[in-house]
């Protein structure tokens, strides 16, 4: 129900700031993240930050399918 | 990190396809249903229903705020564009939605001034720039949006701008899941809303294992999301332990995010609201709170909208539910397209009827 | 109340073509005409010749790699091009709002001399309306044109094992006016593609003379020039959606508002299908011209009667491309 793309957050301006993504730059909200900070990721809707993207996480998830086996179809 | 890229990577999808393919082997047949609509968007655009076993079926729910948006909303906002002094701001999936006789799109081409937003704050701005009209923007949706509809309040509020307003629709998605199997349905897993929750968080879904049995891991959007996301609720199925688990760990904590459940509940409060097929649910929507009915058009405009007609013959609330498949409607593919729609699953382009008609019809290597 | 024409009828996409199929050809009925192509191929004093006609109306009229003018020429040229025909002469009509801009006018003009002057045609008639003040929308302009058929070269019937090729990234023009129109996004370098083909497709044909049919994919996009093309062939087309050449930026767009970047206009691009033995050369020959750096095989014809359109993900599954039902609106969902 809500499309969202992933955007690196460049500048700030108290609630509003400038997201990139995709060879783009685009205003968005940052009423919903508390202290954001230039160079972090944000998930954007409607021009909404909703959240941030957490690198640690994603590796994580990304790391644990690199070891998934299929036979077993079970996260090693 | 490219955190789409990351998520698309083809061999790690066509390895989790291996591994659903091979747990799927091993248990009874399963259904599964992808609650928000666009996890059925995706699943479409990437092909991923073909590549699954038979004994494995995707079911839509009622994740997309268009299809469940009720006949006498659109009415509603029919009714408004047509007051003149009157600006209707929407997001451009409403435009096509048919009312009882109506569209936004037809009134736009009968002259009525319709805007297509991007965010509700560009028709706070609109608001500020056309202080001798009323801007009416249409807030429909979740969890996920309602809180930029919320800033967008807050804002106009502060800035004094009387000329912004919102016809509310929005609608909040635990209650819906309640209602949905407590009025029975043969789901043995939901893949829950990943952006829904990246506001309301984990626990607004532990009745669904707790009360009724029933598995939901929480996924993101891309290909390697979903396809997680399936093979771990079939491996839930598999040790027979129905669980609330976490997919996009990226993006969603467990609590959600507390500005964002904060600046809800600021403005809005909980409210019985219809949805169309499953009627009214309770809690299942918001209104605007006193504080700032200065901003509720209901409340400010005076109007009345035609009475709502229902489509007869059809099905979407029975889709809906998952009871039954667009190809079961005997409208379908014939008197309802993308092109003429008669029901908001076929206008909504991640409604599962739309879905069905672009994508689904006959796939290659099926021949009929 | 009747049925009213909403811009969906105008957006290229199965509205329109009910419109073409369902009023115009019926009351005009002619051979010409109901072949349906981009240009009408005539015979005329023991020879053949191409004509065409073509309208513009955008908003707005100047934009990031073009405007109006540039615009108009561009789709009368390649509409005559891509059916196999050297462009010779436009016609240039004109119908201005009331107030409108004199200096902009003059603008606008020496961008059609411009784009006139590069395509090697020459505008030889013309016509000037002007409208009172909201009677148009600035300035609208028509053009028709006449060309002469390329030397060896005879359109045909794409065949079960064909190629399809795209002569460069899709959704240029359509993702660069939207853009503008919007004001989406505080950075984002999108350009149409607008250009004048002549000269790609005097080179295409040269280097492969076998080309079954070459389209340019403008309304609708390369979604509906492919469900055109694949009517009445007995065939199916399959597309390979990877093998599709877009910029970051226009993906990054449609990926943002929910756009489906085969449905997007262009300006400067070609669709063709060419049997498989000829497309080494073929594509060797398009990367080798300054409009055709980006082109790539992007499917195949296939001995499939349904006359489909599909397209290949890159994760195993398929999807039907059908014909667009209007113009695409930015979406949340």
């Amino acid at each position: 129900m809500c499309l969202g793309v992933p955007m690196k957050i460049e500048s700030i301006d108290g609630k509003r700031g400038v997201g990139s993504y995709s060879g783009g730059e685009y205003d968005i909200r940052l009423d919903l993240i508390e202290q954001p900070k230039v160079g972090e990721y944000v998930m954007v809707h409607a021009g909404m930050a909703l959240d941030r993207l957490d690198e640690d996480q994603a590796r994580q998830t990304l790391e644990a399918l690199r070891e998934f086996d299929e036979l077993s179809g079970r996260v090693s | 990190m490219n955190f789409q890229e990351e998520f698309r990577n083809k061999d790690i999808t066509r390895r989790l396809i291996e591994g659903i393919r091979n747990t799927a082997q091993t248990i009874r047949p399963v259904k599964l249903m992808e609650v928000c609509g666009s996890h059925t968007m995706a699943i479409c655009r990437y092909g991923i229903r073909q590549l699954l076993p038979p004994n494995l079926r995707l079911l839509s729910g009622p994740g997309c705020p268009v299809c469940v948006t009720t006949g006498d909303y659109v009415d509603k906002a029919v009714a408004l564009a047509r007051i003149s002094g009157v600006t209707i701001s929407t997001f451009g999936d409403l435009m096509k939605v048919p009312g009882s006789t109506s569209s936004l799109d037809k009134e736009r081409a009968a002259g009525a001034r319709v805007h297509v937003a991007f965010s509700p704050m560009e028709a706070v701005e609109l608001a500020r720039a056309n202080s001798d009209r009323r801007v009416v923007f249409l807030g429909i949706g979740f969890e996920t949006t309602i809180p930029s509809v919320a800033v967008a309040i807050k804002e106009a509020a502060r800035r004094g701008l009387r000329n912004f307003l919102v016809l509310n629709g929005h609608k909040i998605m635990p209650p819906a899941l309640k209602a949905l199997v407590e009025s029975g349905t043969e789901i043995d897993g939901f893949i829950c809303p990943g952006h829904v929750s990246s506001i309301i968080g984990t626990r607004p879904y532990e009745f669904l294992a707790a009360d009724h049995g029933i598995g939901c891991v929480i996924a993101g959007f891309e290909p390697v999301d979903v396809l997680q996301a399936i093979h771990m609720l079939l491996q839930q199925v598999a040790a027979n332990k129905p669980a609330v688990e976490n997919q996009y760990t990226r993006l969603v904590r467990p609590e959600g995010n507390k500005a964002g459940q904060a600046v809800i509940a600021e403005v809005f409060e909980p409210a019985d609201v219809p949805w169309r097929g499953l009627g009214v649910i309770p809690g299942s929507g918001l209104q605007i709170r006193e504080q700032y009915a200065a901003h509720d058009a209901e409340r400010r405009i005076e109007f009345a909208h035609e009475e709502t007609i229902e489509k007869a013959g059809c099905i979407c609330g029975d889709i809906l539910k998952g009871i039954k498949t667009p190809e079961d409607c005997p409208l379908f593919g014939q008197h309802c397209t993308p092109v003429e729609p008669v029901g908001p699953c076929m206008v909504s382009s991640e409604g599962c009827c739309a879905a069905s008609y672009r994508y689904l019809e006959k796939p290659l290597g099926k021949k009929d | 109340m009747g049925k009213k024409i909403s811009l969906a009828h105008g957006s290229g996409g199965q509205l329109t073509r009910e419109l073409v199929e369902n009023i115009f050809v019926p009351k005009f009925r002619n051979d010409a005409l109901s072949r349906l192509s981009d240009s009408a191929e005539l015979d005329f004093a023991g020879g053949r010749l191409f004509f065409t006609t073509d309208s513009f109306v955008i908003k707005p009229l100047e934009f990031p790699g073009g405007d109006i003018g540039k615009l108009a020429v561009c789709g009368t040229v390649n509409d005559l091009a891509v059916a196999g025909a050297r462009p010779l002469w436009i016609s240039c009509g004109l119908i201005i709002e009331e107030t409108f801009d004199i200096d902009r006018l003059e603008q606008l003009v020496s961008s059609i001399a411009a784009t006139a002057a590069a395509a090697g045609v020459s505008v030889v008639c013309g016509d000037t309306k002007v409208v009172e003040r909201g009677g148009a929308d600035g300035l609208f302009i028509n053009t028709a044109g006449i060309g002469a058929p390329l030397a060896g070269y005879r359109a045909g019937s794409p065949r079960p094992g064909d190629v399809i090729l795209v002569s460069g990234t899709i959704g240029d023009h359509e993702a660069a006016v939207f853009r503008v129109r919007e004001q989406l996004g505080r950075k984002l370098d999108i350009s149409s593609d607008c250009a004048p083909l002549n000269g790609l497709v005097e080179a295409m044909i040269a280097a492969a003379p076998s080309i079954r049919v070459m389209r340019d994919p403008t309304r609708g996009g390369v979604g509906a020039v492919l469900n055109e093309l694949v009517g009445g062939t007995g065939c199916s087309f399959n597309i390979n959606e990877e093998a599709i050449p877009i910029s970051e930026e226009v993906r990054g767009m449609c990926e943002l508002v929910g756009f489906e970047p085969i449905y997007l206009a262009n300006e400067g691009k070609i669709v063709c299908i060419a049997p498989a033995e000829a497309a080494g050369e073929l594509l060797a020959a398009m990367r080798a011209h300054p409009l055709g750096r980006n082109a790539a095989i992007i499917g195949q014809v296939l001995a499939d009667r349904r006359e489909r359109v599909f397209m290949q993900s890159p994760y195993g599954g398929s999807r039907i491309i059908s014909m667009p039902a209007g113009t695409q609106l930015p979406r949340i969902c």
